[in-house]
């Protein structure tokens, strides 16, 4: 075993030398070759990378959960790193995997993503280890999964829809959340009335304004158009154009903050989650998250108790499926060189007991069944529970059609909230990205 | 040729002991490989060569998961998706034409007229040196979110019009498509005029008293004596500075950045080569045609500099050179 990973740091010397400026560093111990009985038997060091880089419940559950583990199997150590998601998503991964030192737990977002890194062989196979953990969740696991393999399990996943504020809805007279578009409207056009913006969205950061799109689109469009979509590239149903056309009707009515364009996400009081969180607007449309997001946003760091939350609304006469809901998750993966550990590691995430943990911190919806009990957030135990009702959950369209289509898609939608695109153009975008 | 010349007329004078022609070459040699070995292993690592991987990257599609195998030619810079064709990044150059000669035309003449000012004596003339020259040394994301929080809607910005009584001026300064790029240029002209200053009030305290003094007595007047003894002398300064600000406008990337925001960059609003590169080779995973611009970026601020060594330069380079060392 000495000898052998000592000839691996050879290669990597050797490796790092050819390469010179690809990061690659020491030879990490685990080769991933020992069998089942070797478990537990020999240290080893697992590097994490998440997400929660924000100080917050989230990254100090991680923190409890690497700790936890190392006491449960002190052979293993577990070295954590938190990286915001854009850099971690686009930049480290990608840099880590090529340079052929990549971490061997990650945050993973399924989908089209997933796909591409499964293509160039980079991820761990944990189809027979982790069978228990795919059942219990059911068909989420199955976005975490490339033909028909698992490739990583997610601790948390759930449905989007509009953020409201109750006390800014009771100002206007609205009695019920809206269920259908035209009720949307009409409780639009009542906040405008009361002087109050009635929906906030991020524009600035192009994916909360392309969300509006992909929810149009769900609704517009028949689950197996969709999926087409998702694998063949094929985007000529007239129903994609149709979503297009809708979003532009609805932008038509003047619906958000002024100068959304230049408003973030979720950076700042200014931001579209911020506005909401802060009651300078009505609504927002946005995943589960947004509660975690909220609370650092305020001036006391809490949730505001005068939130509430629907689901998307029906569009009347659109041919898609009115009760699909668009969702995603997080979950996350090991690297094929990882030793062995690391899928009990990935399975430990998911155990019944961590999951409740994590429902407790506010900060997403847990995918193991019974884990829903730990939620405290009254925001997030609607969600959960329409998230179980939801006819069927549509990955985002963005991690559905990968980075580089969903990227260009998402620039083409903007482009139709500056008033310079056209419901067109959005098509237009998908079919190109591939050139590139 | 000195040299040679010397080496031809010695040995019929000294001792024979003294090392031939052929030995004092090849000493020659190792000095100069001793000295300069280092840098040049250095450059050749971390510059040459990556410039070679850029250009050879950008012959590939390739979204950067295993190493690129799709070769595509110059499809990444003339094909029919190619950066040339592509009018997000004819805007990014456009944006980058804009902050180059906006830079040159509004910072030059405003630092060399609070140069001359603050060469004169007067109270305070420290502190107001100091404050115009705080803004360059703030960190350029420090500078990208403060100016982002002043022109926000209904920030200090806009408050500071209304109680001007210029309340219809009022714009998104960030978020109108028309006028982002103009806003990106103050930013750029409030942080770098201070450079400018500074090289300005240096190239000042070189010009010798005596020639303004002799020129105070002939009777010039102080526009008379600034006109024409004080800027032609500051010209090498001022020549070196263009220089500087305009290979900075071609590459700005960290103000816009962090002052405009994705949508309106992937609109062409503020967009420059620099930012454009990091949106598509990064965020939008195209690895390869990220090269591309890469290489694009390169082969513009190359021949910028050269051309610009050439005509412009060349004086002041010239007389930088020191003679007599051949």
């Amino acid at each position: 075993m000495i000898a052998k990973r000592r000839s691996g740091a050879v290669v990597t010397l050797v490796a790092t030398a050819a390469l010179v400026a690809s990061g690659c560093s020491s030879g990490k111990s685990g080769s991933g070759t020992e069998s089942k009985s070797d478990l537990y038997s020999h240290p080893v060091t697992l590097n994490w990378w998440h997400n929660a880089n924000q100080d917050g419940p989230l990254r100090t559950h991680w923190q409890k959960v690497a700790d936890d583990f190392h006491n449960l199997h002190p052979t293993v150590t577990i070295k954590v790193t938190a990286i915001e998601t854009n850099d971690l998503q686009r930049n480290r991964l990608p840099a880590a995997m090529l340079g052929g030192n990549p971490p061997d737990v990650f945050q993973a977002w399924g989908g089209g993503e997933m796909a591409e890194q499964v293509k160039s062989n980079y991820l761990m196979d944990i189809t027979a280890d982790a069978k228990a953990e795919v059942a219990s969740m059911g068909p989420v696991s199955k976005i975490w999964s490339v033909d028909g393999k698992q490739y990583g399990l997610p601790f948390s996943f759930g449905i989007e829809g509009f953020w409201y504020n109750k006390d800014l809805f009771a100002k206007a007279g609205i009695s019920a959340p809206p269920t259908t578009l035209d009720e949307l409207n009409a409780a639009v056009s009542k906040l405008k009335a009361a002087n109050v913006t009635p929906i906030a969205v991020g524009a600035g950061d192009k994916w909360p304004a392309g969300h509006w799109w992909y929810n149009f689109a769900v609704r517009e469009c028949p689950a197996a158009t969709l999926a087409n979509a998702g694998t063949k590239q094929d985007f000529n149903d007239p129903c994609f154009v149709k979503a297009g056309e809708d979003v532009k009707a609805f932008i038509a009515t003047n619906p958000f903050q002024p100068n959304f364009l230049a408003t973030p996400g979720q950076t700042g009081a200014t931001s579209s989650a911020g506005l909401l969180a802060n009651g300078k607007a009505a609504m927002e449309l946005m995943g589960h998250w947004n509660g975690g997001v909220m609370q650092t946003l305020t001036p006391d760091q809490k949730e505001p108790a005068f939130l509430g939350w629907f689901p998307f609304p029906s569009v009347p006469g659109a041919g898609g499926s009115q009760n699909t809901q668009m969702g995603g998750g997080d979950g996350f993966s090991c690297s094929k060189k990882a030793p062995k550990e690391c899928v009990e590691f990935l399975k430990y995430i998911v155990s019944a007991d961590v999951e409740k943990a994590f429902a407790a911190t506010g900060a997403g919806i847990p995918t193991v069944k019974g884990a829903e009990a730990g939620l405290a957030d009254p925001a997030l135990q609607t969600i959960a529970t329409a998230t179980q009702s939801a006819g069927g959950v549509q990955l985002w369209l963005d991690t559905t059609f990968g980075a580089k289509a969903g990227t260009a898609m998402n620039d083409a939608i903007v482009a139709i909230f500056a008033n310079q695109g056209t419901p067109q153009g959005v098509i237009d975008a998908l079919k190109k990205a591939t050139a590139r | 040729m000195s040299l040679a010349g010397r080496a031809q007329a010695r040995p019929a004078r000294l001792p024979p002991h003294v090392p031939g022609r052929a030995a004092r070459t090849r000493h020659k040699w190792y000095e100069i490989i001793l000295l300069t070995g280092p840098a040049v292993i250095v450059f050749t690592l971390f510059v040459l060569t990556p410039i070679g991987f850029a250009a050879y990257y950008s012959l590939y599609k390739w979204s950067g998961y295993g190493w690129p195998t799709e070769f595509r030619g110059l499809d990444n810079y003339i094909g029919p998706f190619g950066a040339f064709r592509d009018a997000i990044f004819r805007d990014a150059l456009r944006n980058n034409a804009i902050i180059l000669v906006g830079s040159l035309v509004i910072q030059g003449p405003l630092a060399i007229g609070m140069a001359l000012l603050l060469n004169r004596r007067f109270r305070g003339r420290a502190v107001f040196r100091l404050l115009v020259f705080v803004p360059y040394v703030l960190a350029e994301v420090m500078i990208g979110i403060m100016w982002q929080l002043i022109l926000q809607p209904n920030g200090t910005a806009d408050a500071i019009l209304t109680n001007l009584g210029l309340g219809h001026l009022i714009t998104g300064w960030l978020g109108n498509l028309n006028v982002v790029i103009w806003t990106m240029l103050l930013i750029l002209t409030w942080k770098y005029t201070g450079f400018a200053l500074i090289l300005f009030l240096a190239g000042l305290a070189n010009i010798p008293v005596e020639l303004t003094e002799a020129a105070a007595i002939d009777g010039a007047s102080w526009w008379q004596i600034q006109r024409h003894i004080t800027i032609p002398l500051l010209g090498s300064t001022i020549r070196i500075w263009m220089f500087l600000s305009m290979i900075g406008s071609l590459q700005v990337f960290d103000v816009i950045w962090v002052a405009s925001t994705p949508a309106v960059r992937s609109l062409g609003a503020s967009n420059t080569m620099a930012t454009y590169m990091v949106d598509h080779g990064f965020n939008e995973r195209e690895w390869g045609y990220g090269n591309a611009v890469a290489v694009i970026l390169f082969a513009i601020s190359f021949l910028a500099a050269l051309l610009f060594q050439r005509f412009v330069l060349r004086r002041d380079i010239d007389g930088a050179q020191t003679q007599g060392v051949t």
